[in-house]
């Protein structure tokens, strides 16, 4: 049994096996966009370790008999749970497996990793649900490694998320966690990009937020990032706002990261040139191209190498849920259509 | 009488006052124009697109020919469902307009049925139509040109007589005149036989984008449409050419920045075979390219490369270096066709549905057979016959100058068209019974008035708009020419109050972000001053103006949008370029460092 799968071998139709994160990483890098390289636990991991664990003691079982009503026994069963799964030996196996993966995707000793959870159930439908999802930056070892993938699969039974379920009724078989383990960019800078408008909704702009360092001061809101608005179409560049950039996350010297001033100089100087905006800008284009409709995308720019590596890409959900009736249809007479201006307001 | 008073900041036009001191000067134009007691229960606004000076008496025939014609088209002709024609008032020298709307349901639904059988053959005939409307433009272009020059002999010429003539020469001032008249009014009704329709289809375009790409730039669209050959680029690009052959020739060591016209031309007769050579290739090229007006051609003032050549001039220096840098200068074409091309073809791809994509492939289709038209005609019209007109006129000055009835031929511009018929007659007259004139009495006092009542009436602002504010402006015609909608009278009843900022808004009109030295330029005379790498400051950017696109970096402009040619043109040199500012040559001092904004329409004093 196989549990761990390379971004190379996966596309979009494993998601079941590998997860959103997983699927749409090992889809992208298939496209020829670039993405950290890295490996997906896949989900059998995570029931592999389960069918362990409920050889002891009932899991699934023992959530649906719950009311997600009933916070106190929903609070402490899920402390149990997540007490086991952070805390049980991992199966030999399972375990030799995932310490092969991350010794040949390290190399060299001291390469750190991002370990990401990569959930089955993280789409449209419950997007708040895979809000509650986990990402660990700048993972310096094995061991840690471990611990993280572990923590990512205890996220499946935070009490929100444990709650989320029972109110709704959900099966707890359907419910599987795939992590992805992958390179960690040390980001010059990163943010995110949306190839329509967050505010109109126009599929013929590109949103661009970045600051200096990792993403995840832009992800988390810590920063006010510099934001700009590509035609997607031109590359015009309709806005630039540039703000102050007071922090930047950066690894950590333990491990994880950390939030650093910025360097006067820094802080009000726009954190991608010109030339970077459009590398983006063609990036996001392909992406969507691919994918054929418009994304939500993590990105960063490699401190040293300069190159713009993609992180995630999924599909944007806000607009394309309130999909409106089209601006016109063909008309029999193409003439007609001149009435919109010439026929008055009725 | 049930009076409303304008809800918010719009004064009446019975409070706005004639200033001191030229009430006479005011009252020279015709009672038409002159505002009365029953205007103030409509909205009126101040026509500074087309009319951004004060008018002098003769040029106020601008207005009345163009909205003659205008109105006849809307009303009678194509019947627009929604509107009428555009009523015109003149008050310290400012035209004010209002438009005449149709609002009753049933009304709107009998001129639809109307609109549809006359608006809908031209649309699908226009092809012929167009090609039959240049003939007939030509064809009074070249009626009015080949006018006889006003002139009066001391005696009838002999041969005259002996071919038993029977009509003396004072006769053929009025036949003249009375011709050239006739000949700018029916000028203005070809101006206005497709206008409406040509700027109806390509908005129906810009609509659709706009509903389906929110934040499409005006200027995207206008670049998808616009044409690619269009006879507004002709003018420079015959520049260009001339440049290169003075290159081929080996004279263009004859020009250099900052020596006037004349004196190259002087230098180039004299230099021998080749000097001539290009300069017989200068006379083909000025014949009709050169005939290109430095404004809109509204204003007698607005002269043309033809009568003034140091406008083209000015650019061919910068043009000659780069042809001996060994650039061609030749527009691409195939790769400006292809780009626009790509433009579609993207912009389709994004739409949401097939449906979409079907009912924008019908659009653009429109767009691009009305555009030719929406863009050659400024060429012929307000360029090319508007200086023949108003040449015509002065042919009039002179002769009246020359009877002493003013010092200069210019000063035939303070009289009414009505007023210079009642003096021509009295020259006629004068002639004829060989008694002095009453005008050399009569005119010079009249002229000093009117002279000085426009500079003090350039000197004060006016009211954007007039009168009550309409809950919608749903007049096609208003939308179209001025932009003027509800919101944007909302941003004029804001306005003032932010003046002190160091920000001027316009549309944006050629992307792009550049910083450099303001030059504020009011007149042509004055474009030796710009320097490379200036910021181009002036009241109207045409595309005449573009010789000198190459020398500056930026511009920016009080009156136009982004559909104009001179956006157009802006955007084909790479330049960034503001305008419709309203204010800039009043706000921007000479000297100044500005930021210009050209994707945003923004220009910042720094």
């Amino acid at each position: 049994m196989s549990y761990i799968s390379w971004f190379a071998e996966v596309g979009l139709s494993a998601r079941p096996q590998v997860g959103g994160k997983g699927a749409s990483l090992g889809e992208l890098q298939g496209a020829g966009i670039a993405v950290p390289p890295g490996f997906v636990v896949r989900t059998a991991a995570f029931e592999r370790f389960l069918e362990a664990i409920e050889a002891e003691h009932p899991v699934r079982r023992h959530i649906e008999s719950l009311r997600g009503e009933d916070l106190p026994a929903v609070t402490a069963c899920c402390e149990t749970v997540r007490r086991r799964l952070e805390e049980a030996p991992l199966p030999a196996e399972l375990r030799e497996q995932i310490e092969a993966a991350h010794a040949r995707l390290c190399g060299a000793p001291g390469r750190a990793l991002a370990v990401r959870s990569s959930a089955t159930t993280e789409d449209a439908a419950d997007a708040s649900f895979a809000g509650l999802q986990d990402t660990y930056l700048w993972v310096p070892d094995l061991s840690q490694t471990l611990q993280r993938v572990r923590s990512c699969w205890a996220s499946l039974y935070s009490v929100e998320s444990v709650s989320y379920r029972r109110r709704r009724n959900l099966p707890e078989q359907a419910v599987a966690m795939a992590v992805v383990v992958q390179a960690m960019v040390d980001a010059r800078t990163a943010g995110v990009m949306f190839t329509r408008s967050p505010t109109t909704g126009d599929r013929s702009v590109i949103t661009i937020e970045g600051a200096w360092g990792l993403g995840s001061a832009v992800v988390g809101g810590e920063v006010t990032p510099d934001r700009w608005v590509l035609g997607k179409v031109t590359g015009e560049i309709t806005v630039r706002e540039i703000s102050d950039k007071a922090i930047c996350h950066a690894p950590a010297s333990g491990g994880g990261i950390e939030a650093r001033p910025v360097p006067q100089a820094l802080r009000d100087a726009p954190c991608l040139s010109d030339e970077e905006l459009q590398t983006l800008r063609a990036i996001a284009r392909r992406v969507e191209r691919h994918y054929g409709c418009p994304q939500d995308i993590e990105w960063a720019v490699e401190r040293t190498s300069g190159e713009v590596l993609l992180l995630q890409s999924r599909p944007e959900t806000v607009w394309s849920s309130k999909e409106a009736v089209p601006v016109a249809r063909a008309a029999g007479n193409p003439l007609t259509h001149v009435m919109t201006i010439f026929g008055g307001r009725r | 009488m049930n009076r409303q008073e304008p809800p918010q900041g719009f004064p009446l036009p019975s409070s706005l006052k004639v200033l001191a001191g030229t009430e006479r000067a005011q009252a020279a134009y015709p009672y038409t124009v002159q505002f009365g007691p029953e205007d103030d229960q409509r909205f009126w606004f101040y026509n500074s697109m087309h009319f951004p000076e004060p008018m002098s008496c003769f040029d106020m025939i601008t207005a009345e020919a163009a909205y003659c014609a205008l109105g006849a088209v809307n009303t009678r002709v194509h019947c627009l469902p929604t509107t009428l024609g555009i009523d015109h008032r003149i008050i310290n020298g400012r035209v004010y307009i209002g438009g005449n709307a149709v609002t009753d349901p049933a009304e709107i639904a009998r001129r639809t049925e109307q609109f549809q059988q006359r608006a809908f053959y031209y649309y699908e005939n226009w092809e012929p139509l167009y090609e039959q409307w240049k003939r007939k433009m030509l064809a009074l272009i070249r009626e009015t040109e080949a006018l006889p020059k006003p002139a009066l002999p001391e005696f009838e010429p002999l041969e005259h007589v002996r071919a038993g003539r029977g009509i003396a020469s004072n006769h053929y001032l009025l036949d003249t005149y009375q011709r050239v008249l006739e000949g700018y009014f029916r000028m203005w009704h070809h101006h206005f036989e497709f206008l409406l329709l040509g700027y109806g289809a390509y908005l129906t375009f810009f609509a659709f984008c706009k509903k389906a790409f929110p934040e499409i730039p005006d200027q995207t669209v206008a670049r998808m449409v616009a044409g690619i050959e269009a006879e507004i680029f002709r003018p420079d690009e015959e520049l260009r050419r001339l440049a290169r052959r003075a290159v081929e020739l080996g004279v263009d060591g004859q020009f250099t920045d900052g020596v006037p016209a004349a004196a190259v031309i002087r230098s180039l007769e004299a230099s021998g075979a080749p000097g001539r050579q290009w300069l017989e290739e200068l006379a083909v090229a000025r014949d009709p390219w050169f005939n290109i007006n430095v404004g809109d051609g509204f204003y007698h003032y607005h002269r043309s490369w033809n009568d003034d050549l140091s406008m083209p001039f000015a650019g061919l220096p910068g043009y000659i270096a780069r042809v001996r840098a060994g650039e061609s200068l030749e527009r691409p074409f195939e790769k400006l066709q292809q780009e626009r091309r790509t433009l579609i073809a993207d912009y389709r791809e994004l739409l949401g549905s097939e449906e979409e994509r079907a009912a924008y492939d019908q659009m653009i289709a429109l767009a691009h057979r009305v555009f030719p038209y929406v863009e050659g005609h400024k060429f012929y019209c307000e360029h090319w016959y508007t200086n023949v007109f108003f040449n015509k006129i002065r042919d009039f000055g002179a002769l009246l100058a020359e009877h002493g009835f003013f010092a200069h031929a210019e000063d035939v511009f303070h009289l009414t068209h009505y007023e210079l018929e009642s003096a021509i007659i009295d020259l006629m007259n004068a002639w004829s019974t060989g008694s002095a004139a009453r005008g050399p009495a009569h005119w010079p006092a009249l002229i000093a008035e009117r002279r000085a009542a426009i500079e003090q009436w350039a000197r004060h602002e006016t009211p954007p708009a007039l009168g009550p504010v309409p809950d919608v402006i749903d007049d096609p015609a208003i939308v179209m020419l001025w932009g003027i909608t509800r919101e944007s009278l909302d941003t004029w009843l804001k306005a003032g109050s932010d003046d002190a900022g160091n920000e001027i808004r316009g549309f944006a009109a050629s992307s792009g972000i550049v910083e450099g030295t303001a030059r504020v330029v009011k007149s042509v005379q004055e474009i030796n001053r710009l320097e490379e790498g200036d910021i181009l400051v002036c009241q109207i950017t045409n595309p005449t103006w573009a010789p000198i696109f190459q020398k500056i970096a930026g511009a920016v402009s009080d009156i136009g949008g982004s559909m104009s040619h001179a956006a157009i043109v802006a955007r084909e040199f790479g330049l960034p370029a503001v305008v419709g500012t309203g204010t800039a040559t009043s706000r921007i001092r000479d000297g100044q460092r500005v930021r210009v904004d050209g994707g945003r329409g923004v220009v910042t004093l720094l």
